[in-house]
């Protein structure tokens, strides 16, 4: 074999601390090594260009290059051997940035294991095949786990362009938080008259099909090609009859159910809509409260339900889905301020969160949209807001921003002047951190034009006086202990991923970060894919987000499941796992081990049954390899004999 | 620090102040952005010259004769309320606690009645191996310039039996002053390093 090999400078990023130069002077004593050089920055066009001339003119049959990692650039060195007519598995990058140049600064160690790295390269390749993958079709169907305003954005651009959507809600109705919210920032529109539309779309398009109060149960197969499993959980009403006419709640006899939707501040019935707006508009059994279900003998809402909806003998069912590309947006939870026993742990009444206070200031919420007070029904006359709960705090382990709470505070601050003109409201803050279009301008109004007291510093604890709590905190400014009698204190309570988030990632083979945050793939560059090929993101599952931004890549991954829906067939990755017919003894070792069901039985002719595995549904893990004893499951393009010339290389 | 218009930044900065607080004490004192809980919690704002917060501040800006030479570190408590709420999980109490040795060492402590109070403490402890309340408070009284602070209280103390008139006698008091004498002779062996092995070789305390 011929090989050539090129050794990057990346600039000063490798050349600063290796000496490539010397690099490829000694590759090219390496065996069949016939070209080496060292380049600028191999990854530019002329640097691309430079490899297809060497090809050309050396008659180089494969090529090293040496430089950072090939998640980084192995597709655009695959695609530059391509153009130059060699099979783009003929190609070996060697990672001589991330590995070595950035974690050293040693220039003779750094060199020398360089060449050691391009070494065993060069020996891998020396046992490299040609390979080439396969066309498959492609299911285009699409499924949306997360009902929430990002989920719902990209179920509508993709049901908008003639695709099949499946959506999955955990909860019984969609909407997700925003469904809860009175007002957005910083326009001051109705939430639920600018979701609500879309809300209706999701359940009136005949492409979309919804369900609620349903759970990924579990996910195989690979891009083009998932199939879905959904527990749709029990709600003890049968939906195709129902109709939401509400006389169920209406006669409920159990009165002190769990008013989640509310978060707390009112009772619900144990059968109930959450909200009149609510899609589905379908009711459910809360079990934990429902008489019935507990042994007590009731059954009311069976009697009076006019359509014969209640079944209280209804089980969890699963359902099947075949789709070719999942968007994941199970968006967030709200910190839970239990956390913090100086601001009282939850224990005072009128110390409330900031989406307890979003319901109170709905006109569907607990109190009609009239501001009171949770503990005492009065109005407030003094209101303080908490930035930065359960944010920026190492202490609680949350050092991050929120970057939502310093805008919904200015517009509740905002939103309290509008409801009681008398009223005074004072924000406890760190930084202000408004950096959208037109937020910081609105976070000046609240304090311009509509007075709302602004004092820099965190609140050290809440007490109660009276019927009044006090805040006691600082003006870090003055560099004075600041109080303030309150009626009532609202908590910014920060962003945290949702609840099960770990659980869902695992089914889905993607990877989350250490709050639980999804990871895409590229923080910049490819911002709503994952590392699992067909899985994409949207919203704030994948951090902290506001709602222009959780539409925005809601949309963006419409985006993305459009343009792999655009090609009727993708091609395969060829590096998968191979059974050699002669040496396989039929023991059924892989099949066992294989984590994605890929290999199965063959029999041939005379009955004799082999291994043999399914490339589409095989991830190329190994596994297999690693196992089987004869060695005749091999992995395409890092076989035993290839990683085994590296190893003798490195140990040579 | 007086109160000047302009704090050039560069030339006030003593990097080794930072680097001395922060290797006496344990705690990253960068790691501080200022949210000021520390002084909304702490109960001695009202009385200090500079809040927590911009103790922990002047720290950060290297600002070490305004940092020794003010009364907030000898006035803390050390209830440790700083510590507690810290956000940031910094040891707001051990910095406090550090500046406090340093400023002693330096011979910068401004609240000089809270020096003496130390000292007579110690000189009590290593008189007689713990401390004689009945002698200290006498000496503490007269060297402050307030003979009859608090003498009130003493028939009532008495009376209680919170005070005596003879010390309480312990075992090996010498062992005790001992110690002093250790720490004294470590303290000014070589330029007032201390050495690693003060007592173990002769203590039996």
């Amino acid at each position: 074999m011929r090989i050539g090999v090129f050794v990057c400078n990346c600039g000063t990023n490798i050349a600063g601390t290796v000496d490539t130069k010397r690099v490829a002077s000694e590759a090219l004593s390496f065996a069949d090594v016939v070209y080496a050089t060292n380049y600028m920055y191999t990854c530019s066009e002329p640097g691309q260009q430079e490899i297809q001339r060497a090809i050309g003119e050396h008659g180089l049959q494969g090529v090293v290059v040496a430089a950072c990692s090939p998640r980084m650039h192995e597709p655009t060195f695959r695609r530059a051997v391509e153009k130059a007519g060699l099979n783009r598995y003929m190609f070996e990058m060697a990672n001589i940035r991330e590995h070595v140049s950035w974690i050293g600064n040693d220039r003779e160690a750094n060199t020398q294991k360089a060449i050691d790295l391009v070494r065993m390269a060069v020996a891998k390749l020396r046992f490299n095949n040609p390979l080439f993958s396969s066309k498959m079709p492609v299911n285009k169907r699409l499924l949306v786990i997360g009902g929430g305003v990002a989920g719902i954005q990209a179920a509508l651009d993709c049901a908008d362009g003639g695709m099949d959507v499946v959506m999955v809600e955990r909860k019984q109705y969609i909407g997700g938080k925003m469904a809860k919210l009175d007002k957005t920032f910083p326009t001051i529109d109705c939430s639920s008259c600018i979701l609500g539309p879309k809300m209706v779309d999701v359940s009136q398009k005949e492409n979309i099909t919804l369900y609620a109060a349903s759970e990924i149960e579990s996910i195989s197969g690979y891009i083009g090609n998932f199939t879905v499993q959904i527990r749709k959980k029990a709600t003890y009403v049968n939906w195709e009859a129902c109709t939401g006419c509400g006389l169920c709640t209406e006669k409920c006899p159990s009165k002190k159910a769990a008013d989640y939707f509310n978060e707390g501040l009112g009772a619900a019935r144990a059968i109930n809509i959450p909200f009149p707006q609510a899609i589905p508009k379908k009711a459910a059994i809360d079990a934990q409260f429902c008489r019935q279900l507990n042994g007590k003998k009731c059954g009311v809402c069976a009697k009076v339900c006019p359509v014969q909806a209640v079944d209280f003998e209804m089980k969890d069912s699963i359902v099947t889905e075949q789709v070719g590309a999942i968007i994941v947006a199970t968006g967030y939870d709200l910190f839970d301020h239990s956390a913090y026993g100086e601001y009282g742990a939850g224990r005072y009444p009128d110390v409330i969160s900031g989406i307890q206070y979003e319901r109170i200031l709905s006109a569907s919420g607990p109190y009609g949209g009239h501001i009171r007070r949770p503990s005492d029904g009065k109005e407030p006359k003094d209101i303080v807001f908490i930035s930065c709960v359960g944010s920026r705090d190492a202490s609680v382990g949350r050092p991050y921003c929120s970057g939502i709470c310093c805008m919904y505070i200015a517009k509740q601050a905002i939103l309290t002047r509008d409801h009681l003109p008398e009223s005074n409201s004072y924000v406890f803050y760190m930084d202000i951190r408004s950096p959208g279009k037109n937020y910081d301008e609105f976070v000046r109004r609240a304090q311009e034009e509509y007075g709302v007291q602004y004092i820099r510093g965190r609140v050290g604890k809440i007490y109660p006086r009276g019927d009044r709590m006090v805040v006691q905190g600082a003006d870090t400014l003055l560099g004075v202990q600041v109080e303030v009698e309150a009626d009532l204190v609202v908590l910014a309570t920060g962003v945290e991923s949702s609840a099960g988030a770990g659980e869902l990632a695992e089914k889905l083979r993607i990877s989350y970060d250490q709050y639980g945050f999804y990871m895409e793939s590229h923080p910049k560059l490819r911002p709503v894919e994952t590392n699992t090929a067909g899985v994409y993101l949207a919203g704030a599952c994948q951090g902290p987000k506001d709602i222009p931004s959780s539409v925005a890549q809601g949309s963006a991954a419409a985006s993305k499941v459009q343009s792999l829906f655009a090609h009727d067939t993708i091609e395969t990755n060829p590096q998968v796992a191979l059974v050699n017919e002669r040496t396989c003894i039929s023991c059924g070792k892989c099949i066992q081990v294989c984590p994605f069901g890929a290999i199965q039985w063959k029999e041939l002719r005379g009955g004799i049954k082999k291994a043999e595995v399914l490339p589409t549904v095989c991830q190329g893990c190994g596994v297999c390899n690693a196992t089987c004893p004869p060695k005749a499951i091999q992995l395409q393009h890092a076989t035993d004999n290839q990683i085994l010339a590296e190893v003798n290389e490195l140990c040579a | 620090m007086e109160r000047t218009n302009t704090l050039s930044i560069q030339q006030s900065r003593d990097n080794d102040f930072i680097r001395e607080v922060e290797e006496a004490s344990g705690q990253t004192v960068s790691k501080c952005y200022q949210c000021g809980n520390c002084m909304a919690s702490c109960v001695y704002t009202f009385a200090y010259d500079y809040p927590v917060t911009q103790i922990m501040r002047l720290t950060q800006l290297g600002q070490r004769d305004t940092v020794l030479g003010s009364s907030s570190i000898w006035l803390c408590a050390n209830c440790q309320a700083c510590t507690t709420r810290c956000p940031q999980n910094i040891d707001v109490a051990q910095v406090m606690e550090t500046l406090r040795v340093m400023s002693r060492k330096a011979n910068t402590v401004s609240q000089r009645d809270i020096r003496v109070f130390y000292d007579e403490f110690l000189r009590s402890v290593k008189t007689f191996g713990r401390v004689f309340e009945t002698g200290l408070l006498p000496v503490y009284n007269l060297r402050t310039k307030r003979p009859f602070t608090d003498f009130d209280l003493a028939p009532r103390l008495m009376w209680k039996g919170k005070l005596s008139f003879l010390p309480a006698r312990i075992k090996k008091r010498k062992k005790i002053a001992q110690i002093f004498e250790v720490i004294k002779r470590d303290r000014f062996s070589k330029d007032g390093k201390a050495r690693p092995e003060p007592l173990s070789s002769q203590t039996d305390i």
